[in-house]
């Protein structure tokens, strides 16, 4: 470790308490995120002069965001590719700082989801904005985001002949580790979780009990639809030697887009491309990893992620689960979503900053799940579809 | 009959995709240069750049490579369906195509991973486009 290059370092972080969170707006739940998480890294609202910016709703990007903040930044980022977006902007912001572009990052997120009642799964996504030349070859055909998932999950039992009781395990897991976590439990009894099951440790018989959705997905295989947001701080090395918590360092990064090809394997995902980038770049590898904050839109989205990752071979989810490996009282590396996950705890839409917070968290010694001696943590965020166009960003950190 | 979105106009790099559709004809494109196969519908070759590209007529014969089964779509369009099945299917000639498939009798039962499947043309209540799904061969 002692040879890895410490560019930038996460200084601050704040995660919206609320899921919720009916009256507030997108913009209101990013401003509140960043004081905070400005207040949790001992900075001042002064001090940021870089801006990231997802572009996520009614935030006009960073130029709109700018002019609500009342700011203006050195560097201004809007990169949109969908719930990884934050991963590819923690890598923009490290390279960034690295150059002397900026000092203080700020990345935010804000969206009020569940209470537009925005039916983001089974909503179809068909016939909406300008005629395209990806729509017109989808739109007559009813493809729901689910499916789109689903479809994954589908080839890779046929594949791997993968058992329904891995992808079960992980929601089994998650639950226990959200069970944990206040926010999380709050999050399930106001997203009214009790009507379908209780609001309680769930198996894997209760998984594969649960309704399916768009086969062979169930409902405890999908994650929640939420308001929510946070924020984070990502600051130069001589900020971070005067900043109020110990500074968690960017160690490595990887970005990396797929899409539908002709003859292609829709069991891959980008994070076969991104993740052998970030781990070389922090000259570690996954075994070494004890934190691994994987997306979880779906249970496929994770089980196909901590394959791409590394943590083991492609197809054999399987048996890497087994035994509750992936618990944060299990000794063995590494432990996986230990807020409760986008399954349990927190999706509005794009996780990919929550995989983040929780990384630091957990580097901090500050998670509800709290994994003793944890040191190296990687986010690995998925965005848009998987088995279509969709986008990876692996982000590898360590504590100081 | 169902009433299905239609593709929409004008749109450059999918419009003489439907217009075969239109002659009960499921085109593809392929690279004078390079012979890649390509697919969905544009003006370039994915694997070497080109503009030169011509289109071929498919069998219309594939193999499912994924599939599944929908149970639940807000969208009106859809809602008559009942559980339909969204799938991708790989053509003979080497394209995959996004689609549905018909003609079963429980698409939960009765759809696996490589089988055999055939186009049809599934006329619309409204619209001028009938649209390609696949049925068992």
């Amino acid at each position: 470790m002692a040879t890895q290059e410490r560019l930038a370092a996460i200084a601050g972080i704040h995660e919206y308490p609320l899921r919720v969170a009916p009256g507030v707006s997108a913009m209101q739940i990013k401003v509140e995120s960043i004081r905070a998480a400005l207040e949790d890294a001992g900075l001042a609202w002064s001090d940021v002069d870089g801006l990231y910016d997802c572009d996520e709703g009614e935030g006009g990007g960073g130029l709109g965001m700018a002019a609500y903040l009342g700011i203006n930044p050195t560097v201004t980022d809007t990169t949109q590719v969908g719930g990884s977006a934050f991963e590819f902007q923690t890598a923009h912001a490290l390279r960034d700082i690295a150059a002397g572009a900026c000092n203080v990052a700020v990345l935010s997120y804000g969206s009020t989801s569940h209470s537009d009642r925005r039916a983001i799964g089974t909503g179809g996504m068909t016939g909406q904005g300008p005629a395209n030349w990806q729509g017109n070859m989808e739109d007559p055909y009813g493809l729901t985001l689910i499916s789109g998932y689903a479809m994954v999950k589908m080839r890779h039992m046929h594949d791997y002949g993968t058992p329904e009781e891995a992808f079960a395990e992980l929601s089994v897991v998650t639950r226990a580790h959200a069970m944990r976590n206040p926010e999380a439990v709050k999050a399930m009894v106001d997203l009214e979780f009790g009507a379908v099951h209780p609001v309680s440790e769930i198996t894997i018989d209760d998984v594969l009990d649960s309704r399916v959705i768009a086969d062979p997905l169930h409902l405890l295989e999908c994650c929640m639809v939420s308001d929510g947001g946070g924020a984070l701080v990502i600051v130069s090395p001589e900020v971070a030697q005067d900043i109020a918590k110990p500074p968690v360092w960017i160690i490595g990064t990887g970005e990396a887009t797929k899409y539908r090809e002709n003859g292609g394997d829709i069991t891959t995902t980008a994070g076969a491309q991104s993740a052998p980038i970030a781990f070389g770049q922090a000259g570690i590898t996954a075994e070494e990893i004890d934190i691994a904050m994987i997306y979880d839109s779906f249970s496929i989205t994770t089980a196909t992620c901590i394959e791409d990752l590394g943590f083991c071979g492609k197809g054999e989810i399987g048996d890497f689960v087994q035994g509750g490996r992936l618990r944060f009282d299990n000794p063995l590396k590494p432990t996986l979503n230990t807020d409760g996950g986008g399954l349990s705890s927190n999706h509005p839409g794009m996780r990919g900053l929550f995989l983040l917070l929780e990384s630091v968290r957990q580097l901090r010694g500050e998670s509800t799940s709290q994994v003793d001696g944890a040191s190296l943590a990687v986010a690995h965020g998925n965005g848009g579809t998987l088995g279509g166009s969709h986008s990876g960003g692996t982000v590898i950190l360590a504590r100081d | 009959m169902p009433n299905r979105p239609q593709p929409r106009f004008p749109e450059p790099n999918t419009e003489p995709y439907w217009e075969g559709v239109k002659q009960r004809e499921l085109r593809y494109q392929s690279c004078n240069l390079c012979d890649a196969v390509v697919f969905t519908p544009r003006l370039h070759c994915t694997e070497c750049g080109t503009d030169d590209m011509e289109w071929r007529t498919s069998t219309g014969e594939g193999t499912v490579y994924t599939y599944s089964v929908v149970r639940q779509n807000r969208n009106p369009r859809f809602a008559d369906l009942g559980a339909y099945a969204v799938a991708y299917v790989d053509l003979d000639e080497g394209f995959r195509v996004f689609t549905n498939i018909v003609g079963v009798d429980d698409p939960t039962q009765d759809i696996e991973c490589g089988m055999r499947v055939r186009v049809a043309f599934e006329e619309q209540d409204e619209g001028e486009y009938p649209i390609p799904v696949f049925e068992p061969a």
